[in-house]
């Protein structure tokens, strides 16, 4: 784990990719993507292994149990489509409502699952926390201290002949974004034009993985 | 005897020509249900397979398919399209030939279904698609004969066993089909023979005249060849005044950075100028284009080349075959001599010419075994899963089958013959539900059992099934350009993974040429051309292949030799020196020699069982160290050892080398192994797991796609037993891990370890010292670089 300072706030980036916030015991966890094995088999035919909720709850339950916070945030595409969302079998429905009991748990919206579930918890467009503003994606308009997801960027460090690219959290003096959670995610790469349009010449990025080694942003 | 109808003769007459014996022989054959020619280059092969259907076409002309030649090359359809027309129009024959392949217009297919050729000239994929059509059984229904060319280099791949596969649609389709193999000198006839046959009609095998034997030697030169190494640079020299002396030589090399690197050194040499070019399939096919154009008109004196060329096309007048390196297994070898002169009866020349001191005895094994006849070949195993599972889907797309029927048409293929029907109930479970052990798809099945014959669940599906056919997995690969505004020339291709190490400036060959690194635009390498002398070399397509069992064997018996007359001085005076100091490796033993140097423990394992399975023993035996807490610290293997570095003496070899332990460890090793996720890749996109990738999907779309290792970690996680992963296991055994060449090699030895401990480095371990490829053992390794690496950066950039 790695901690920095955003904004006035004193964060903390997990290995496994979640944010912690202890100032408000808030943990952070974005693009969980739950279910989308079953999106992808009911679109298109595919059958690939259906042991990503599995993968991606065990992680946050571990992240919940080792930090025991009192606010859970996700911060949109918590699930592949709504669909995925009604389709969740009993036993993974299960499981969320445990994780969820005796905590405030917060579903921000995302571009994959933009409405309601009949999960427990709170459902928002985006939500402010102290200094901070958390919403799924990053508005280029928006002001200081905005907190989001999306993108799942990725970053790669060279030495020595090996290349190691891991998700990353970037951030800047105004904007973070997180890696994605979920298990079945790809990346997109930092020196993408796209988060290089949004983030700052001087924006570091914070490889996930044992180290959480913090790098300027690759930029090519 | 089967004459020849009337027409036919006369062609042959009026050229000068009389038909060879074999040719004869086909004839005769041709109501023989399967029936394998065996015959070498230039000695009228293709021909003797066409002979029959001209004759049975000019007898009793008719409408529809009658013949299908299938090629593992596109090009070699193409090639013999032409020469096949000449003939056929010169006598006079009514007979509409066409090819098909990827590169076939979308019209030309479409009218090709509605209205087929005589005779259709195709590759196994573009064969496997026409199968998987609904309208397949009208295609094929009059089809009389099927002709496999170079039925020898499919017969070792998946690309065979899909066309196998494929050939027992057809007799279904076309029972009265016969069925005709044309193959190069191979080791086991039989082999081949069991894996065209309809099982269980027999194959009839037919052997023409082999020709002379060829005239092959070991390139003498003034310099000793160096202690280690590959890439034959010493021998430029030589080499230039061969291609001087003779018409065409062809320069093969076994990897293509190789073959980079001596072209490289050949052009800076080559002070007359001469017309020498370079051919390997990372090249832009612009480029091979050229290549091969100028090779055919005769324009080039030499041209160095991989086994891009190692299939059949007529090159013209080569009459020097040259092997850098040796040749790691013999039946290449005297395939590529083949290439060498191709009138029949003259015999072909070839040099070999070995790249270090120990090549020289691999040479001379490799030449005993030419001449011996003494060809070398892995037993094949079972036909693979995969494989069956991409024709089980193909299957469905046509239309509905009964289980129990395509169980009993699929083990009349070769490969199949000894399949299990529970394995290809496990197999079309898989197609059906994806064979999960959490049932998660029933919803969603992607075939389905419907009145007793399963079918597509959503007729559409079969367009998706069909863009996955095919079993060559690529490498994921990039474009090279030179970079400039208007979209330079394209150069080649390298590896992904190749283009991930490279930082702006770096340099690199390709195609001959030295080229500065510059970055990454969208799917591209741009680079810029650069004149500097010491390129990073270029590791692309780094598969090399591992020396042959019959081959280690041979080197083996050759150090039990009293004396070595035929070798060079200073190699067989570094045989007595090893000798006298310690001992030759023996072939029913094994040979551990530990010794110290440089305040380390140095173990070396001459086990000669091929790199790959030597790579592997050498990480399963510093695990063992590892746990026995003697601290290794790394290790190197060639094709015949592996040498192991640690802080602690090794006292007890044998105690590292109890084969349930090393087992144990090897199924810990695979769960992070990078092989295996290739491995697995590669298998689950040829049985429909995962979907093959177009370059444009590639470029876009990249956070919705996620890696199929992830796909891989999570199957060993949560479902160990899934089919997928004991296709990977099965693959991997017998590929890049090897490791039933480490179960051959203890038994072999029946643990008859000599372990000498000497006081210094031997003979035969010193050129280990100067190997390229040490393996540092990881572990904590990659996170402690990431931590010096990232503060450097940092500091680099003021922060911090």
């Amino acid at each position: 784990m790695r901690s920095f300072g955003f904004c006035g706030a004193e964060l903390i980036a997990l290995g496994s990719g979640a944010l912690l916030w202890p100032e408000q015991s808030l943990l952070v966890v974005s693009d969980l993507h739950l279910g989308k094995s079953e999106r992808i088999a009911r679109r298109s035919g595919q059958m690939l292994p259906p042991y990503e909720n599995t993968e991606t709850l065990t992680r946050l339950e571990a992240d919940i149990d080792a930090h025991a916070p009192s606010n859970v945030l996700c911060l949109g595409d918590s699930f592949d489509d709504l669909n995925a969302g009604h389709a969740l079998s009993d036993p993974v429905t299960e499981w969320l409502t445990r994780l969820m009991a005796g905590r405030v748990w917060t579903w921000i919206e995302g571009n994959h699952d933009p409405g309601p579930l009949e999960l427990g918890g709170t459902h928002l467009a985006q939500q402010s926390v102290g200094a901070l503003t958390f919403r799924h994606i990053a508005d280029l308009d928006a002001c200081t201290g905005e907190v989001s997801g999306h993108y799942h960027p990725k970053a790669s460090l060279h030495s020595r002949g090996r290349t190691v690219t891991r998700p990353c959290f970037l951030y800047d003096n105004t904007r973070l974004i997180l890696p994605a959670y979920g298990t079945y995610t790809g990346g997109l790469r930092s020196s993408s034009a796209q988060l290089q349009t949004l983030m700052q010449p001087d924006a570091r990025a914070i490889l996930t993985g044992a180290s959480t080694v913090e790098i300027p942003m690759p930029r090519v | 005897m089967t004459d020849l109808p009337q027409p036919i003769t006369d062609w042959f007459t009026s050229r000068g020509w009389a038909i060879h014996p074999h040719q004869q022989d086909m004839l005769d054959a041709a109501q023989s249900p399967s029936t394998l020619l065996i015959a070498p280059t230039g000695g009228g092969k293709t021909m003797a397979g066409f002979l029959p259907s001209l004759a049975e076409l000019h007898t009793a002309p008719r409408d529809g398919l009658h013949t299908l030649y299938i090629s593992p090359l596109k090009a070699l359809a193409a090639d013999i399209k032409r020469n096949l027309r000449t003939p056929v129009e010169e006598i006079g024959l009514d007979i509409r030939i066409e090819d098909r392949s990827g590169d076939t217009s979308y019209t030309q297919k479409r009218r090709q279904r509605a209205a087929p050729p005589h005779i259709l000239l195709t590759t196994p994929e573009s064969l496997a698609l026409l199968l998987s059509y609904e309208d397949a059984p009208r295609i094929f229904a009059g089809l009389q004969r099927v002709i496999v060319d170079e039925i020898h280099a499919l017969a070792d791949s998946k690309r065979g066993v899909q066309l196998v596969l494929g050939l027992s649609r057809l007799q279904s389709l076309a029972p009265d089909l016969r069925r005709v193999g044309l193959s190069a000198t191979v080791e086991d006839p039989k082999a081949i023979a069991a894996f065209l046959a309809h099982h269980p009609q027999p194959t009839k095998i037919i052997n023409a005249d082999p020709g002379p034997d060829p005239d092959i030697t070991m390139l003498q030169t003034e310099e000793a060849p160096p202690w280690s190494g590959g890439g034959g640079r010493y021998a430029i020299p030589a080499v230039l005044e061969q291609v001087k002396q003779h018409n065409t030589t062809l320069i093969f090399h076994n990897t293509r950075a190789q073959a980079e690197l001596f072209f490289h050194h050949l052009w800076l040499a080559n002070e007359d100028k001469l017309p020498i070019g370079i051919h390997h399939g990372s090249l832009a096919r612009e480029q091979r284009v050229k290549v091969e154009q100028a090779m055919v008109e005769g324009r080039l004196k030499a041209i160095v080349c991989t086994g891009s060329l190692d299939l059949g096309i007529d090159w013209g007048d080569v009459d020097l075959v040259i092997q850098i390196g040796a040749p790691k297994n013999v039946k290449r070898l005297v395939q590529r001599i083949g290439r060498a002169n191709h009138r029949y009866n003259a015999p072909s020349k070839a040099l070999l010419v070995p790249a270090n001191r120990f090549e020289i005895v691999e040479c001379k094994a490799a030449l005993d075994a030419a001449k011996e006849h003494d060809l070398d070949g892995d037993p094949r195993g079972p036909g693979p899963r995969d494989v069956l599972c991409q024709h089980i889907l193909a299957c469905a797309a046509a239309g509905p089958f009964i289980a129990e029927e395509l169980f009993n048409e699929v083990t009349t293929a070769g490969p199949y013959v000894n399949l299990s029907r529970a394995d290809f109930d496990r197999c079309l479970d898989f197609c059906a539900t994806g064979g999960y052990a959490l049932r998660a798809y029933d919803r969603y099945q992607r075939i389905i059992e419907r009145n007793g014959k399963w079918q597509l669940r959503d007729p559409r599906s079969a367009l998706q099934i069909r863009m996955n056919i095919g079993t060559i997995i690529d490498t994921e690969m990039l474009k090279v350009r030179l970079k400039s505004r208007r979209g330079g020339a394209p150069l080649g291709e390298v590896e992904e993974g190749f283009a991930a190490t490279l930082t702006q400036g770096d340099t690199f060959l390709i195609g001959g040429q030295i080229v500065r690194y510059e970055g990454l635009n969208e799917m591209t390498v741009e680079v810029t051309r650069r004149a500097s002398d010491n390129p990073k070399i270029a590791t692309f397509s780094g598969t090399k292949f591992a020396t042959s069992t019959q081959l280690s064997q041979r080197i083996l018996r050759i150090f039990q030799q009293n004396d070595w007359p035929d070798l060079p001085d200073h190699t067989s005076e570094w045989l007595k020196l090893q000798r006298k100091r310690s001992k030759l490796p023996e072939p029913g033993r094994l040979l551990i020699e530990s010794f110290p140097q440089d305040d380390r423990h140095y173990t070396v394992i001459y086990g000669f069982a091929g790199r790959n399975a030597m790579q592997t023993l050498g990480l399963l035996l510093t695990q063992r160290m590892e746990q026995q807490g003697l601290e290794p610290l790394g290790f190197l293997s060639t094709d015949y050892a592996t040498m192991i570095w640690s802080l602690q003496p090794v006292v007890n070899p044998a105690s590292l080398f109890v084969l349930d332990n090393l087992r144990e460890g090897l199924e810990d090793w695979l769960a992070g192994n990078a092989v295996m996720k290739r491995t697995f890749r590669a298998s689950a996109i040829i049985a429909g797991l995962i979907d093959r990738m177009t370059r444009g999907q590639r470029k876009s779309g990249k956070q919705a796609t996620f890696s199929s290792d992830i796909l891989y970690d999570t199957l060993r996680k949560y479902d160990p037993d899934h089919l997928m992963l004991d296709i990977t296991r099965e693959e991997a055994m017998k590929g890049l891990i090897d490791f039933g060449r480490i179960e051959d090699m203890i038994a072999r030895t029946h643990g008859a370890i000599d372990h000498l401990q000497l006081d210094r480095v031997t003979p035969l371990a010193a050129p280990l010292f100067l190997e390229m490829g040490r393996v540092p053992i990881k572990g904590a390794a990659e996170e402690r670089l990431l931590v010096e690496e990232a503060s450097a950066l940092m500091a680099k950039a003021g922060l911090e």
